[in-house]
This record gives structure tokens, sequence and C-alpha cells, in this order.
């Protein structure tokens, strides 16, 4: 069994009128059965109310399954003892940088998780030192959050999520906030971390250029997973993506625009590299 | 009709000891019936820019004229001047507060002094100019989805008429899909309602596709101004400062220093296809297998 | 004028008074004002002047920065003053019309203005030294006996320290909503009392459900952080009095006495 597994995971949720009646049931995940390995990069892609913000809630039992299972490294989400040490295990970042900053100094932040978790003093200065350096905001935790970028404060939240020594990071959409240099810092961090640290990690996103190194890809619509694969299988399906409300690479799409046009270049071209090199193979 | 701003000082926090300069000696002129992209990453002067435009913020020094006429004269009257140069902040839809959607967009108009027929009138024009959907009009608009509130947000703007739209990252948080859909809703009302646009963003692909011209600042000062093909030239400098050119740009400039014999100028996915493909045929090699 | 409140904020520096216990700070502040309106003459007041002035001085942070806290006050300052002035019956100094300026008067006057801001000033010093978690800290250990009659003490102290933490950033948003507002022609300024109160409706109902939905998303955060109330929870800094923290309560206590002593004397 992998560090998160499902099994017919179902989550439904009421809709009420204004009398208090319920007026639907929704159900935000239909039936999504996936295993991740441990210390893989694994992306979900999915278009605003796919279901994977909801998805990747369960994985931190913030929410627990209607139907179906959901295991972390081994324990259900659904019984209560477990929930500490589920969210131990699988930590979580979430989109909006300001509003899951608690401290109001950076140090103070990252050691949040760790007074949670009843570790000894001595203990949480180090594990506080040892996260800020791996996200490199050690030069900044004397600061207030409120006065760092974008970029800046998801890193904050990554330390502090990394200060629980978690086996397996979940991050819901935590460059959607950012403009593009904070974006950049905020996934070279995550993929530091899943190289140095062999930190499992899911990203959950709709940027497709932040997905190209993963390892994995789900693409999720309507709380289903309908497609997985790498991010080679997944981006040279143009149209599906298209479909899916998503997007593929500039590159991507300039080498499908040539296929339609006859020319003979791969189909699952991602860089921009790699483009030029096959086109100048054509010439 | 257009918006001069001359040599725009703005300087924020004056006394305080944090003393900052957002913008520098700003000299900008905006015709009538532009669509105009204003790009530059977070904290390079943009923001602060479109908020001079209609008054929000006063420049430290210099003038901005409307018309020829200028904002800062004591008799101007800046409640029309807002109502003419319509500001779309980000995350618009942070500002929704009536009970239904119709009643949201009628703010704006209401606030103009306007017969209650003629603010009815200019919500449902607006309305219809997002391309929002009927059924949504009685519904409260906190129940609709994040692209369908944008759109409220953004006709609550359109329906003071405005002459200028200024949208400041319509497009934020939103997925592909409903990025696309918001950035050709936007380009058709410039098409359709001759309204000069300002499209705020960070995304040089976004705005690659839609707008005739670029303004790019830097540092609180207008590093280039000209028109898309000619700014993604300067594709190096633009890195420089924290931007990048659309993916086309460099795809382009690689084949062509690999030998193959590109436009350098193709900006969207099918400008880049287009002359890649003509470059092929010219040399011979594709098509044939 | 919201951004000239200086309460609450924390300037970050390395001085004696930012390493002090909160505690300290806190016992100092409350009798610091307890003196203050114990003082009723002028060697008092400069001895409080001088206590203040070290402080000031000692804490590194601009002096500049502690008297914009004030400028929120000078209405009220004002207010005191001028009833102070021309209300309190004493011997006339000097007569404009009905309005008299009493010897009394001056005198009371100029000790309310003298409180008041030193007030202001004395209790943004324990702000700007102290960050806010360490301030609630030192509350909530302050005030930890009080957990034995069922007072929930951790609860309110982190209510307070998150409370401080999104005061800057809901003050952001309000300046943000209502230049929208302006924007959409809203007019904030103009008109009576009743419009006045009409035209809040566009500022606050939007500014009320994004601070509901920023505390929905903390609270999801903080449980995502295994946060489950106090029970169980080490600190990463725990208080612990120091040498200095001794030597402070020395300073304190010897302050106390001289003005009880002065009090008592003249």
């Amino acid at each position: 069994m992998g560090i998160v597994k499902t099994a017919k995971l179902v989550y439904e949720y009421l809709k009420h009128d204004e009398e208090g009646n319920v007026e639907a049931v929704n159900r935000a995940i239909d039936g999504v059965d996936i295993d991740i390995e441990e210390g893989q990069f694994i992306a979900v892609l999915g278009h605003n109310g796919s279901g994977k913000s909801t998805f990747a809630k369960h994985i931190n039992a913030l929410i627990v399954p209607t139907e179906g299972t959901m295991w972390v490294d081994g324990l259900k989400t659904d019984e209560e003892q477990n929930t500490i040490k589920v969210r131990q295990t699988a930590g979580m970042v979430f989109q909006n940088p300001d509003n899951q900053i608690i401290g109001t100094i950076v140090e103070e932040d990252v050691g949040f998780g760790p007074e949670n978790l009843g570790v000894p003093t001595q203990e949480i200065w180090e594990r506080v030192n040892k996260s800020l350096e791996s996200v490199h905001m050690t030069e900044y935790r004397h600061h207030s959050p409120n006065k760092l970028s974008g970029g800046q404060k998801q890193r904050v939240a990554i330390a502090g999520v990394i200060a629980m020594h978690p086996k397996c990071i979940v991050l819901d959409e935590p460059t959607a906030m950012l403009d593009p240099n904070g974006r950049k810092e905020v996934i070279k961090a995550v993929h530091e971390l899943n190289k140095k640290e062999k930190i499992t990690v899911i990203l959950i996103t709709h940027y497709m250029d932040e997905v190209i190194d993963a390892d994995k890809v789900y693409v999720m619509d309507e709380g289903k997973v309908v497609m997985e694969g790498t991010p080679r299988e997944i981006f040279s399906q143009v149209d599906k993506m298209k479909d899916l409300r998503l997007d593929v690479p500039q590159a991507t799409e300039i080498a499908y625009e040539l296929r339609k046009s006859g020319i003979n270049i791969r189909a699952d071209i991602l860089s921009i590299d790699e483009l030029v090199n096959e086109v100048c193979q054509l010439k | 009709m257009s918006i001069k701003v001359e040599n725009v000082n703005y300087i924020y926090g004056i006394g305080s000891g944090f003393e900052k300069q957002a913008l520098k000696d700003v000299n900008l002129t905006i015709n009538d019936g532009e669509f105009i992209g204003l790009i530059g990453h977070t904290g390079s002067g943009k923001s602060t820019l479109t908020q001079h435009l209609n008054g929000l913020v006063k420049a430290t020094s210099g003038a901005i004229y409307y018309n020829g006429q200028n904002i800062y004269d004591e008799k101007y009257n800046m409640r029309e001047l807002r109502s003419k140069v319509g500001l779309v902040f980000q995350y618009p839809e942070h500002q929704l507060f009536e009970e239904t959607v119709f009643k949201d967009v009628c703010f704006g108009p209401s606030n103009l002094g306007l017969s209650k027929d003629e603010i009815e009138e200019r919500a449902y024009q607006a309305l219809k100019n997002v391309g929002l959907d009927k059924t949504f009009y009685e519904q409260s608009p906190f129940e609709l989805s994040g692209g369908q509130k944008r759109r409220v947000a953004i006709a609550g703007v359109l329906a003071m008429k405005p002459d200028v739209l200024i949208l400041d990252e319509p497009t934020a948080g939103l997925d592909p899909r409903g990025r696309d859909e918001i950035l050709d809703q936007i380009a058709l009302l410039h098409k359709t309602e001759h309204i000069t646009i300002i499209l705020v963003s960070h995304s040089m692909e976004d705005v690659a596709k839609y707008v005739g011209r670029i303004i790019v600042m830097n540092r609180g000062e207008v590093l280039f101004d000209d028109i898309p093909k000619k700014v993604f030239k300067n594709y190096k400098k633009l890195e420089e400062v924290g931007l990048a050119a659309p993916q086309s740009t460099y795809i382009m400039n690689a084949l062509k220093e690999r030998g193959l014999d590109v436009d350098t100028d193709a900006m969207t996915v099918e400008e880049a296809a287009t002359s890649i493909i003509k470059a092929l045929k010219e040399n011979g090699g594709a098509g044939d297998d | 004028m919201i951004r000239d409140i200086t309460l609450g904020q924390y300037y970050p520096a390395n001085s004696v008074l930012h390493r002090l216990d909160p505690r300290v700070k806190l016992v100092g502040t409350l009798i610091f004002l307890i003196t203050l309106f114990l003082g009723n003459n002028i060697i008092m007041y400069a001895i409080a002047t001088l206590f203040l002035a070290i402080v000031i001085k000692i804490s590194k942070v601009p002096f500049k920065f502690m008297v914009k806290g004030l400028k929120a006050i000078v209405l009220l300052l004002m207010i005191s003053v001028v009833f102070n002035l021309f209300l309190t019956p004493g011997d006339i100094l000097v007569k404009i019309g009905i309005l008299k300026i009493t010897k009394q008067g001056l005198k009371i006057a100029i000790f309310m203005a003298v409180r008041l801001a030193y007030l202001i000033v004395g209790s943004s010093i324990m702000t700007l030294t102290t960050t806010p978690n360490d301030l609630t800290d030192g509350m909530e250990k302050g005030l930890s006996p009080l957990k034995y009659i069922k007072v929930p003490v951790h609860e309110i102290s982190m209510m307070m320290s998150i409370a401080l933490r999104f005061i800057p950033i809901l003050i952001e948003e309000t300046d943000k909503i209502m230049k929208a507002q302006i924007a959409r022609g809203a007019d904030f300024e103009t008109g009576g009392m009743v419009k006045k109160i009409k035209a809040m409706v566009p500022l606050l109902v939007p500014l009320f459900i994004s601070a509901f939905r920023r505390a929905n998303d903390l609270a999801m955060a903080m449980e995502a952080r295994c946060y489950t109330g106090g029970e169980g929870r080490t600190k990463m800094k725990p208080l612990k009095y120091e040498k200095r923290d001794h030597i402070a309560y020395l300073i304190l206590l010897l302050y106390t006495g001289t003005m009880i002593g002065l009090k008592i004397v003249l």
C-alpha cells in the first residue's frame, strides 16, 4: 500500500434551501481509486469545481469520506484516533497565503505545528531552523508575515508543515494567488523537498507548466479521475485536455498544431528545447 | 478623447520613515479605442498607476489630463471621471454586497443620479455584455461560481458606462478555460462597445493574444511602451526584470538560431505553427514524410 | 486615521526592552498607568516623564513612530483639554466673553493632556517592543491561575493573538473595498448621518464576508496543523525569567516606591 491510497472514495454534501431543508445532494468526489507511492511527485489537475480541492482535504482528514476509504500511511482517515497522526503524516498547504499563517513572526508560525504536537522546546527550535533553511527563508525568520511577498508567505507555510516532519505534503493550489516569480519560488522549493528530503508531494494546480516535472499526473473532472499518467502521456492529448477546461504548455500545443498540418512530429513534446530539437531534425 | 499622463511621480508614506517611490516620472498617452496590456510584476507600480487614472490616488507631482482637462484642477468633477474611467479591481467579486446580482449591478449607475429606468436599462445591458445568463439575475451573487461572480463584478463597473475600462488582473485564480472566457468577453466588449481597455496582467501569454499595445512597468517606471511584437524583441531585458515573453518567442528565436528561417515575431500558438510550417516547406524537408 | 493607530503594532528591533519577559512589560505598563493617575504635581510628572523618556530611548523605537499613535487621539485630547480649561471653577486668569480660564483649569487641562498622551505612548511601547505572541503568552501565563475557575485562558489569548495578526490585513482590505466602491461611484463622505450610515453597507457587507471567509480558512489551516486547543501543547518560546527581568522588576519597584513616597510627602 502506498502512502496515500483510496478505495471507491465518495464524498457527498447536502445543499440546503432557505428554510434549511435538504434541496439536493451534491457528489463532489465520485468513486476515486488511487494509490500514491511514497517519494513521488504527484500533480492533480482539474478545473475549478472538479473536486480536486475536496480530494486534497480528505488526505488531511479535514473531510472524511461519505463512502469508501482513504488511507494515509496505512491509517484510515475516518477513524478519530488517527486524525492527528494523519495530519502530521500528510501536511497541507492552502491557496491563500494570508489565511494560513497563524504566527505574527515567521519563526513562531513555523513552530506552531510542533507546539501542537507537544514537541519539546529544544527540538522545536531545531526543527524550525531546519525547516526555514530548507525553503531558504532563514533570513526572514524575525519578520512579520505581513511584510513578505506572496511567494515568501507560501514558503513559510511550507516550512510550517515541514516542521511537523510529514512524509507527505499536500499543496492545494499554492500558487493560484501568486505572480509568476512567486510561483517559480514555490514550485522550486517543493521540488527541492521532494528530491532532497524524499517527501511525497501532491500538488493540486491548474497551471500546466508546474506539472511538467511531476512523476505522475491525475486529471479530475466532476469528482472522478478521468486521466492518469506521466505528464507526457497526459499533455499529448491536447483535445481531451481542452475539453476538460484545461490547457497544455505552448510548446506542446505548437507541436499539436504542426501534427494537424501533417508534419510528422512527436505528440508528447513538453518543453521548448524538445520542440526546437524535434523541429530541427525535420529540416 | 484620451488620457494623458505627464511627469507623474507618486511617493507614499511621506514622513513615516518608510517612504517609497511607487511611480517615477511616468509619461503616457492613452488614445480612444485602444486595447492596452499593462504588464509588470508585483510592486512594479502598475496597480498604482491604474488608480491614478481614475483619480483614486493623487500624484505627488505631475498632471493627468482626461480629454484635455487637468483632473487635478480644483473644479474638476472627480466623480464624473470615475464613471468615465471604470476600474475593476483584482478579485472584484470581493466587493459584491447586494441580495441579488441585478441589484448589485445597479449600484454603480444608481450613484450617478439617473432615473430608475435608465439604471435598470444599464444594468441589463452590462450583464448582457459580460455574457451572464438571465437565470442568474435574481440569484444571490454569493451563490455563483468564481467565474460568474467575476462577471457580475465587471458588469457592476460596466453599468457606469465608462469610456475607458481598466481591469486589474481579471483572470487571477480562474482555471484556463475561465481565463480564456473572460478575456474573450473583454475583447468582444472592446470590439462591439468601442470601449478603451487597459488590461493589467503579469502574463505575457494572456496579453499577447489580445492587445495592440503593451506597456511594461518596472520599479515605478515605464520600461517599454510599444506594439507587442516590438516589446517581445526585448525578451532578454524582460527576463532581467523578472518578466518573460510568451513561450513562442523563445521557440522562434531558438529555431532561428539553429538556422531555420522562421518569423521571430510570432507570439501565439497559431502564428508560431504557421511560421514553422512555412519555414519547413521552404527548406524542403517537411511534408514529404 | 485608522492607519495611525500604533497600538497593537510591533516594531522589530534589538533592544533590552524587546528581550524583556512580557510579564515584566505588562506589569510595568500597568504600574506606569497607575502612577500617571496617582500623580498630581509637577515633580511626579517630571519623574514619570524621565522614566518614559529613558524607556523610549532604550527601546530603540523611533520617537516619531510613537508620536504617530497620538494622532489618532488628537480629537479626544483636544476635547478633554477644552472642557477642563474652560469649565473648571477657580481663580480666573483670562476672561474672553463668557469663557474664562482659571488657574486650576489650566493645571488640570495640562495634566489631563499629559496623562492621556503618556497613557497612549506608554502602552504603545509595550506593544511596539513585544510581539503579539509574546504578549498573549505573557497574559496567558500571568492569568493562568484563572484556569482553575474555568476561565479559558489559552483560548482567549489565542483569539487575541489571531486578532492582532489580522488587524493589518483587514485594514488593508477595508481600504481596498472602499476604493473599489468609490470606483463604482460610492460616496462615503458627504451627506447626513443616515446617508453616511447607509453608505457603509457596500463596505461592511463585503468586509464581513471576507472576515468570515478568512476565519473559516484559518480554522481549517490550524486544524491541519494539528491544533486541538491548549491541552498538551508545548512552547517554542517558554517564558522564563532571566537576570534582566529581575533587574527590571527592581527598577519598577524603585519607581513605584518613589512615586508613592512623593504622593505621601507632597
